[in-house]
């Protein structure tokens, strides 16, 4: 079994949903970044989600996108994700998923991205703008590394495809939890959960539910209705929020760490069932 | 690249492939909405009386065809070929975008949806938008960067008046990349009910072989009107790529003859100052906005910014197809600089009394520069994209506009 599925198991016998944790790698800058991953990870979180920054991503509301640009204003490159992830596979056994858009993976080379990420200790790969139309030039790669293959199912999607598309799932199957981008407001936590359940009898592997889940009560509702929840632009306007007051009173980067850690204890509570 | 010329016309592939570009690279999301539209265009494209509907609100409505003009005295001037013009600066709205807007809004119309959306960077797609949308009574959102509604003032005011809600895109550089980009996020959220006009052959399937449906009949015209004028073919083409649609538009129909193409691209500042928008001469590819092309991009994937004068070249994108054209040589694509395009601006409005818009000016650039070296029994068509007066304060702006003399860059004896 591989670490990922592996994580839900566990989570599962610990009556728990599992919680998976999105940042963007390197925001808002490289230190900071490994303070808040290793504050979150101590934390109990079960899966970490890391973000490579990219320029235009357009599936991502405007707290990931300037969390990009925060990263990438710090200096975040592909490289330097891969040597985040070896960094922290050095102190952590949790399952990694990297999160991406497709172009700078092709940039750097399909193959050897693919290779390098196993290596650096990656668990998973989701690439948000590569529908299963599209991918045929990652998916033999990412089989060959050992990685796992991370599909999203939207609420958009028709039953036939969505049975379709979690047949390529080795890792667990994305299901994105309402009609728009990362961050939106607006859940309705009942849709949300009818969606879950149905998806969750055609995918062979667990299913996460993620956009848009923001507080401790939705999760409380969702935990018993799926196998996980993403977490994303919570995390990651928590981050912009507390570097804001550090830039604006002073202070030490690392309580925005602890604070982030407090929270993943907090959302991590919620998802018991 | 083994795609033979004979092939063309089989392109797309059934995912939307043109050789190893195109397709379809967004999120899952948006992927049942383009399976449905695609399917909506394949049948409405075949239905007699969808085409009955679009060919009559082109002639009735938008003015179709446009005029096929021989400009003389600039042909006189520059010595060599002869250089006509294919007007679609007098299209409706002043530019060819409306061919491709009253395709897609009757077709959103067929498909029952009561909103559409668009991207703009010039504000001419914009406009020819929200007009159609006017036309047929439906709401109109238009995402513009901030830098393009300061840049092109008097289409913001236009777009208003016609009833559609702008939204002004402060992210990235305020420009049309950004603007695409909110579109895409906007509509990710409302794809339920909203009809998404994308601009250009660019975008992901079935987009880029919908508009180049939509814009052919700039290219069929012109061929039927030279044929008519002159009994010939014309020896040459010459338009402006930003993300291509007039350019496709009027080469499509003669792709699989012996007529010689050139895409002309901004160049900017110059090509070798980094400050253009030469995807095709000075990119690589990649995926951006959904399909896979030329973009301009750093070595680690991260998208650059753009430069032209014009804010319709203004875009590090290009359609699949033209990188597939650029691939297999059938189309040269070569660069014109901002100053060589304000300069033919100005050159053309004064020998002809034609007020170009800077993107077509780029075009008229390169056909200057090919007459010259032509035989007069020779005809150039260049594509008049649109009209200029919406460009008359960005271009009368430019430092040094004064100075830059058109008899100097041409080199051309006044």
């Amino acid at each position: 079994m591989n670490a990922i599925l592996s994580a839900f198991e566990q989570a599962k016998h610990q009556n728990t949903a599992a919680l998976v944790g999105y940042l963007a790698a390197g925001d808002p800058d490289p230190a900071t970044s490994r303070d808040i991953i290793f504050s979150m990870l101590s934390q109990g979180l079960d899966i970490l989600e890391l973000g490579i920054p990219f320029s235009d991503p357009t599936a991502d509301g405007p707290a990931i996108q300037a969390a990009y640009q925060r990263a990438l204003s710090g200096g975040a490159r592909l490289s330097s994700v891969l040597e985040l992830v070896k960094d922290i596979r050095k102190h952590f056994k949790t399952p990694i998923v990297l999160f991406s858009y497709l172009n700078p993976i092709l940039q750097y080379g399909a193959e050897k991205f693919c290779m390098d990420a196993a290596k650096s200790g990656a668990n998973g790969l989701l690439v948000v703008d590569m529908p299963m139309e599209e991918s045929a030039e990652l998916l033999p790669f990412i089989k060959k590394s050992g990685l796992t293959h991370i599909p999203l199912v939207a609420p958009t999607t028709p039953s036939e495809r969505a049975k379709k598309i979690c047949e390529n799932a080795t890792g667990f199957t994305y299901l994105v939890s309402m009609t728009g981008i990362t961050g939106s407001a607006g859940l309705d936590v009942a849709k949300a959960s009818a969606l879950t359940q149905k998806i969750r009898k055609v995918s062979p592997v667990p299913v996460a539910l993620g956009f848009g889940i923001s507080t401790e009560a939705d999760v409380k509702t969702l935990a018993p209705v799926t196998d996980g929840i993403v977490i994303g632009s919570a995390f990651v306007r928590a981050i912009a929020e507390g570097m804001e007051k550090v830039n604006k009173n002073g202070g030490d980067k690392k309580k925005v760490a602890a604070t982030l850690g407090e929270m993943t204890k907090k959302f991590k509570a919620a998802c018991r069932r | 690249m083994k795609t033979l010329l004979s092939d063309f016309h089989i392109l797309p592939d059934a995912d939307g492939h043109f050789g190893p570009f195109g397709g379809r690279y967004v999120g899952e999301t948006l992927m049942p909405a383009l399976i449905a539209l695609e399917e909506a265009f394949d049948r409405e494209w075949k239905n007699p009386d969808f085409l009955h509907e679009f060919k009559s609100i082109l002639a009735d409505y938008a003015g179709r065809p446009t005029a096929l003009y021989r400009a003389d005295r600039l042909s006189a001037l520059v010595g060599g070929a002869g250089i006509w013009l294919k007007r679609e600066d007098l299209a409706h709205t002043g530019a060819h975008k409306i061919n491709n807007t009253v395709g897609q809004v009757l077709l959103a119309h067929c498909m029952g949806k009561k909103r559409v959306i668009a991207e703009t960077g010039a504000g001419q797609h914009g406009v020819a938008t929200a007009t159609v949308a006017a036309r047929f009574g439906m709401e109109c959102a238009v995402f513009m960067g901030c830098e393009d509604i300061r840049r092109q003032a008097p289409n913001v005011e236009r777009m208003r008046l016609l009833g559609a809600e702008i939204i002004s895109v402060k992210s990235g550089t305020g420009t049309l990349k950004d603007a695409m980009n909110e579109a895409l996020r906007h509509w990710t959220a409302c794809v339920e009910d909203t009809f998404y006009v994308i601009g250009s052959v660019a975008g992901p399937h079935p987009y880029p072989l919908m508009v180049r449906e939509f814009q052919k009949i700039i290219g069929e015209e012109a061929r039927k009107q030279l044929l008519d004028k002159t009994g010939g073919l014309p020896d040459l083409l010459v338009a402006a790529v930003g993300g291509g649609s007039n350019a496709m538009g009027l080469f499509y129909p003669f792709i699989d003859t012996g007529v010689e193409l050139i895409g002309v691209e901004a160049a900017g500042e110059g090509l070798e100052t980094g400050l253009h928008a030469a995807c095709l001469s000075r990119g690589s590819v990649g995926v951006l906005h959904g399909s896979k092309s030329y973009v301009l991009q750093t070595n680690d994937g991260q998208i650059r910014e753009a430069h032209s004068v014009s804010a319709g070249l203004d875009y590090p994108g290009i359609g699949p197809e033209h990188a597939l054209f650029k691939e297999c040589g059938r189309v040269s694509y070569v660069g014109a600089t901002d100053r060589e395009a304000l300069a033919a601006f100005k050159l053309l409005t004064l020998t002809e009394g034609i007020m170009p818009a800077l993107e077509s000016s780029h075009a008229l650039v390169t056909a200057i520069q090919e007459a010259r070296k032509r035989p007069e029994n020779q005809n150039i068509i260049v594509c008049l994209s649109g009209r200029g007066d919406k460009d008359m304060a960005n271009a009368t702006g430019y430092r040094d506009f004064d100075k830059i003399d058109p008899f100097t860059i041409f080199g051309l004896s006044s």
